[in-house]
C-alpha cells in the first residue's frame, strides 16, 4: 500500500469530522468530531514520516497532537458542562451567544 | 492788616475759592449722609472760609484802588488790581490748552495776532466785588438753610448741590475768557434745574410735583439764551481767534477804532445779549424766573441773588466792549420794558414769593436798561446788581422765613399782623423792603439813583428811542416797586390777621436763620453807601464801587481803569467833547435824579399805605382793579405770555416732534422692518438649504453605515457550527481560486 491510501482515509476522516462538527444536533458530536479531524492529521503525520522523513519527527507530533487532544477534550468538557447549566441543553444552534 | 498784593500768595488764595466749596461737595456728595447732622457743617464751613477769602481780597482790591497798594503813584495804584493779575497769570497759573488753528482765520495778520489759548484767572474791580458779593451772600444762605431744609429727605443731597451751584458762580466769575465763562454757565444752569427741581417727587405721596415742570421750564428756557450766547463768542472767536476777555476787549477797540463797528459786531453783539435776556430773565425769557419759584427758599435767594441772574448781568459787564451801539440801544430797551412789564405783575400777584420774583425781574431790567445807556449807566448797573444781591438775598429768605413761621403758607391774603409774631424777621424785611424802594441812607438808594441819572444823561448825550423809553420807564417802574413792595409788607405784617390760624401757629424762625437774616439786612442798608470807599463822609460823591472800577465823571472822560484797563471804549458817549461838558451833564442829571427818585420812591409807598393801610376810599385796590378790569385781567395772567409761549412755541415744537415721530415710525422703522423681513426671508432660504443638503450628506453617511450594520448582523448568527460552515465554504473558495487561476 502507498502513500495516497493513507492520505486518502486520512481525508475521508477529516471530512467526516467536519460533516460532524458543522452537522451534529448535539454538541458531544461536535467533540466527536474535533477528534476525528485531530486523528486525520495524526495519521498525515505518521504516513508522511513513514514515507518520506528520516527520523521520528512525525511520529513526536502525533504524540503531542494526542496529548493536546487530551488537554482539548477536558477544557471543552468543562466547557460543555458550563453550557448545559446556562442553557439546560446540548443543542449547539441555542447557544447563540456570541451574536450578542 | 496787610493790604498790599503779593503776587504768590494771593494767586494760591483766589485759586482756593472755588475749590473749597468744591471739596466740599465732592465730600459732601459721596459721604454727607454717613456724616453727623447729614454733613451741612461741611459745606457751610467750606463757605465761611471761601467768604473769608473773598471779603479779604476785596479789601485788598478797595486798598490799591484807593490808591494804598505798594506801587507808588496814583495812576499806577489805579491800574494795579488788574496789572498785577496779568503777572500773575503767568507766575501762577497759565494752562496752554489749544493750539492755534489757523485755517479757521481769515486772514495771516489776526494768524499773527493769535496768542496760544490760555486758562487763567481774572480778577479786576468787577470781579473783585461780584466774589465777595456771591461769597457773602452764598455763606449767609447756606446758614439759612440749616434751618429752612430742616428735616428734609434729600438734605445731604440739597447741600452738596448749591455748594456745587456757588462753585460755578464763584468759577465763573474769575474766569479770563469767554469760553470758560460759558461752561461755568452751563453748570450753574444744570445746578438751577437740579435745586429748583429739588421737591419734584413728594416722598409721601409718590407723586411728581410741579416742581419738575418748573425745573425744566427753567432749563429749557435759559437754553435758548445758552445757544444764543455760544453763537455770539463763537463769532468773537471766528473773527479774532481769542477767548480771553483782554484780547477780545482790545481787538475789538482797535478793530473799531480802525474800521468802524461791521455788520457782524451788531449780529454777535444781539447774540452775546441773547445769553443774559435767558440767564437774567429778561423779556421775553423771563419766564422761567416765577416758575423757580418751586425750588427751595434759600435756592430762589441764591438764584434771584447771587448766582443765575446775576451772571448774566455780569456777563454784560465782561462783554460790554465788545456790544455796539446798536446793541446797547436794544440791551436799554429790553431793560427798560422788563422793568416796567414786571413791576405792573407784581402788583398783581398774591403769592409772597410770586412778588419777590417779578420784583427781580423788574430789578434785572433797571440793571440791564443801565447797562445799554454805557457810562455812568454801566458802573450804575453793576452796582445795582450788587446792593440788590444783598437785599434781594434777605427778602427771599425773609418770605423763607415767613412761611416757614406759617408752616409753609404762601398766600399774602391768609398773613397779616405777623410783626408782633416775627419782629426780627419783620424788621430785616422792612429794611430791605426800604432798600429796594429807594429810600435815601439804604443800599438801594444810591445805586437806583444813579440808574435814573445814568438814562438821563445818555437822553442829553445819545438820545434815541430806547433811552426816551428808558427815561419814562424806569422811574415809573421805581414807583410801582415802591408800591407792590409795601404792599407785601403791609399784607403780611400789618393789619389785622387774616386767617386766625395761620396767625396762632406763626413763631419767629430759628438761630441760624435769623443771624443770616440780620447780617444780610445789615449790607441790605449799609452796603451801597458811598463814603465807604474812603471813610469821608462828605467829601466825595463816588460810591465805592466806581471807585473800585475806577469810573471817576469829575475828572475826566469815562474811563474804567479797574474793569477795562488800556482799553478805549468806541460805545461810550461818542460825542462829548470835553470832560468839563461831560460832567456838567453829570452833575445837573444827579440833581434832577435825586428828586425825581425820591419822589417817585414816595409817591409808590404812600398810595401803598393809603391803599392798604388806611384804605382811603379812593385808593381802594378793588374799586381800581372793576375800573379797569380787562387791563387788570390782563396783567394778573401775567400778558397771557405763557399761554402765548405754551400756544406758539411749544405747540409749534409739539408739532415738529410729531412729525419726526412719525418720521422715525413710518420711514425709519419701516427700513429697519424691510431689512429685518429680509433678513428673515434670506434666513428661511438658507435654513432649507441647511436641512436638506448639508443635514442630507450627514444622514446619508450614518444611514448608509447603518445599512451595511444591518447586513452584517444577518451573518452574525452566534451559532458555531454555522461560522464553521462559513469557514470551510471560505477555505474551499480559496483552494478553488488557488486552482482555477
Amino acid at each position: 500500500m502507498g502513500l495516497g491510501a493513507y492520505i486518502a482515509v486520512s481525508a475521508i476522516l477529516f471530512t467526516l469530522g467536519l460533516v460532524t462538527i458543522a452537522a451534529r444536533r448535539n454538541i458531544l458530536y461536535v467533540l466527536f468530531g474535533i477528534e476525528m479531524i485531530l486523528n486525520a492529521a495524526n495519521i498525515n503525520f505518521v504516513a508522511f514520516n513513514r514515507f518520506n522523513g528520516d527520523g521520528m519527527d512525525g511520529r513526536m507530533f502525533a504524540i503531542f497532537v494526542i496529548i493536546l487532544a487530551a488537554a482539548e477534550a477536558a477544557v471543552a468538557l468543562a466547557i460543555v458542562l458550563n453550557v448545559y447549566q446556562l442553557f439546560s441543553t446540548t443543542k449547539p444552534s441555542d447557544v447563540d451567544l456570541l451574536r450578542e | 492788616m496787610d493790604l498790599t498784593f503779593h503776587p504768590e500768595t494771593d494767586f494760591k488764595l483766589l485759586l482756593a475759592v472755588p475749590l473749597i466749596p468744591l471739596c466740599g461737595y465732592i465730600i459732601q456728595i459721596f459721604l454727607g449722609r454717613f456724616l453727623p447732622r447729614k454733613g451741612d457743617w461741611v459745606v457751610t464751613t467750606g463757605m465761611f472760609a471761601t467768604m473769608c477769602i473773598t471779603v479779604y481780597m476785596f479789601a485788598k482790591a478797595l486798598n490799591h484802588q484807593m490808591g494804598g497798594g505798594g506801587h507808588g503813584g496814583e495812576h499806577e495804584a489805579e491800574t494795579a488790581v488788574l496789572s498785577f493779575f496779568h503777572e500773575s497769570k503767568d507766575i501762577g497759573f497759565s494752562w496752554n490748552w489749544l493750539y492755534n488753528a489757523p485755517e479757521i482765520l481769515q486772514s495771516p495778520e489776526l494768524a499773527a495776532k493769535m496768542q496760544n489759548l490760555t486758562v487763567g484767572l481774572l480778577y479786576d474791580g468787577l470781579g473783585s466785588a461780584m466774589l465777595a458779593v456771591v461769597g457773602i451772600v452764598s455763606f449767609f444762605v447756606h446758614l439759612f438753610s440749616m434751618g429752612y431744609m430742616k428735616g428734609d429727605h434729600r438734605y445731604h443731597i440739597f447741600f452738596a448741590n448749591i455748594s456745587l451751584f456757588t462753585v460755578a458762580m464763584l468759577s465763573l466769575i474769575l474766569s479770563d475768557n469767554i469760553l470758560f465763562l460759558f461752561i461755568f454757565w452751563e453748570v450753574m444752569g444744570l445746578m438751577s434745574y437740579l435745586l429748583i427741581g429739588h421737591f419734584s417727587h413728594d416722598p409721601k405721596s409718590h407723586r411728581i410735583t410741579h416742581a419738575a415742570a418748573a425745573c425744566k421750564k427753567a432749563f429749557l428756557t435759559t437754553r435758548i439764551g445758552d445757544c444764543c450766547l455760544l453763537i455770539g463768542f463763537m463769532m468773537f472767536f471766528y473773527n479774532y481767534g481769542t477767548f480771553g476777555f483782554h484780547e477780545l476787549w482790545a481787538f475789538t477797540t482797535e478793530d473799531v477804532a480802525a474800521n468802524g463797528w461791521q455788520a457782524w459786531h451788531h449780529t454777535a453783539g444781539l447774540f452775546l445779549f441773547g445769553g443774559t435776556v435767558g440767564k437774567s430773565a429778561q423779556f421775553p425769557l423771563h419766564i422761567w424766573l416765577p416758575d423757580a419759584m418751586e425750588g427751595p427758599t434759600p435756592v430762589s435767594a441764591m438764584i434771584h441773588a447771587a448766582t443765575m441772574v446775576a451772571a448774566g448781568v455780569f456777563l454784560l459787564g465782561r462783554v460790554y466792549p465788545m456790544l455796539s451801539p446798536e446793541v446797547l440801544t436794544v440791551v436799554t430797551a429790553t431793560g427798560a420794558l422788563t422793568a416796567i412789564f414786571a413791576a405792573t405783575i407784581g402788583m398783581t400777584v398774591y403769592d409772597i414769593k410770586g412778588v419777590l420774583a417779578y420784583s427781580t425781574i423788574s430789578q434785572l431790567g433797571f440793571m440791564v436798561a443801565a447797562i445799554g445807556t454805557g457810562g455812568l449807566g454801566l458802573v450804575a448797573g453793576l452796582f445795582h446788581m450788587v446792593t440788590h444781591a444783598f437785599f434781594k438775598a434777605c427778602l427771599f429768605l425773609s418770605a423763607g422765613s415767613v412761611i416757614h413761621g406759617c408752616h409753609h403758607e404762601q398766600d399774602m391774603r391768609k398773613m397779616g399782623g405777623l410783626r408782633r409774631k416775627m419782629p426780627i424777621t419783620f424788621i430785616c424785611m422792612l429794611v430791605c423792603t426800604l432798600a429796594i424802594a429807594g429810600m435815601p441812607m439804604f443800599s438801594g438808594f444810591y445805586s437806583k439813583d444813579k440808574i435814573v441819572q445814568s438814562t438821563m444823561m445818555a437822553n442829553e448825550l445819545a438820545p434815541s428811542w430806547a433811552t426816551a423809553f428808558a427815561g419814562l420807564a424806569l422811574p415809573l417802574a421805581a414807583s410801582l416797586t415802591a408800591f407792590y413792595m409795601f404792599r407785601l409788607i403791609i399784607m403780611t405784617f400789618f393789619g389785622k390777621p387774616k386767617d386766625q390760624h395761620v396767625h396762632d401757629h406763626a413763631h419767629e424762625s430759628p438761630l441760624p436763620m435769623t443771624i443770616a437774616l440780620t447780617a444780610l439786612a445789615f449790607l441790605g442798608m449799609f452796603g451801597g453807601q458811598f463814603w465807604l470807599a474812603n471813610m469821608d463822609i462828605m467829601g466825595s460823591h463816588a460810591t465805592w464801587f466806581e471807585t473800585l472800577v475806577g469810573y471817576d465823571a469829575h475828572h475826566g472822560l469815562s474811563v474804567f481803569e479797574g474793569m477795562y484797563p488800556g482799553i478805549t471804549l468806541q460805545n461810550t458817549y461818542l460825542g462829548v467833547e470835553s470832560a468839563a461838558a461831560l460832567t456838567k451833564v453829570g452833575a445837573d442829571a444827579h440833581h434832577s435824579a435825586l428828586i425825581l427818585s425820591l419822589t417817585v420812591a414816595g409817591l409808590g409807598i404812600l398810595v401803598a399805605f393809603m391803599a392798604y393801610q388806611w384804605k382811603v376810599r379812593a385808593f381802594s385796590p378793588e374799586k381800581f382793579t372793576s375800573t379797569i378790569a380787562p387791563i387788570y385781567r390782563t396783567v394778573l395772567n401775567k400778558y397771557y405770555i405763557d399761554e402765548f409761549v405754551n400756544k406758539t412755541f411749544i405747540r409749534l415744537s409739539m408739532v415738529v416732534a410729531y412729525v419726526f415721530k412719525w418720521f422715525d415710525e413710518t420711514i425709519i422703522d419701516g427700513i429697519v422692518n424691510t431689512v429685518g423681513r429680509l433678513n428673515r426671508i434670506l434666513g428661511t432660504i438658507m435654513a432649507w438649504f441647511d436641512k436638506t443638503f448639508v443635514d442630507g450628506l450627514v444622514n446619508l453617511v450614518g444611514a448608509l453605515s447603518n445599512g451595511f450594520g444591518a447586513a452584517l448582523r444577518l451573518i452574525q448568527t452566534g451559532r458555531i457550527q454555522q461560522y464553521v460552515s462559513f469557514a470551510v465554504a471560505g477555505g474551499l473558495a480559496t483552494v478553488a481560486w488557488l486552482l482555477l487561476f
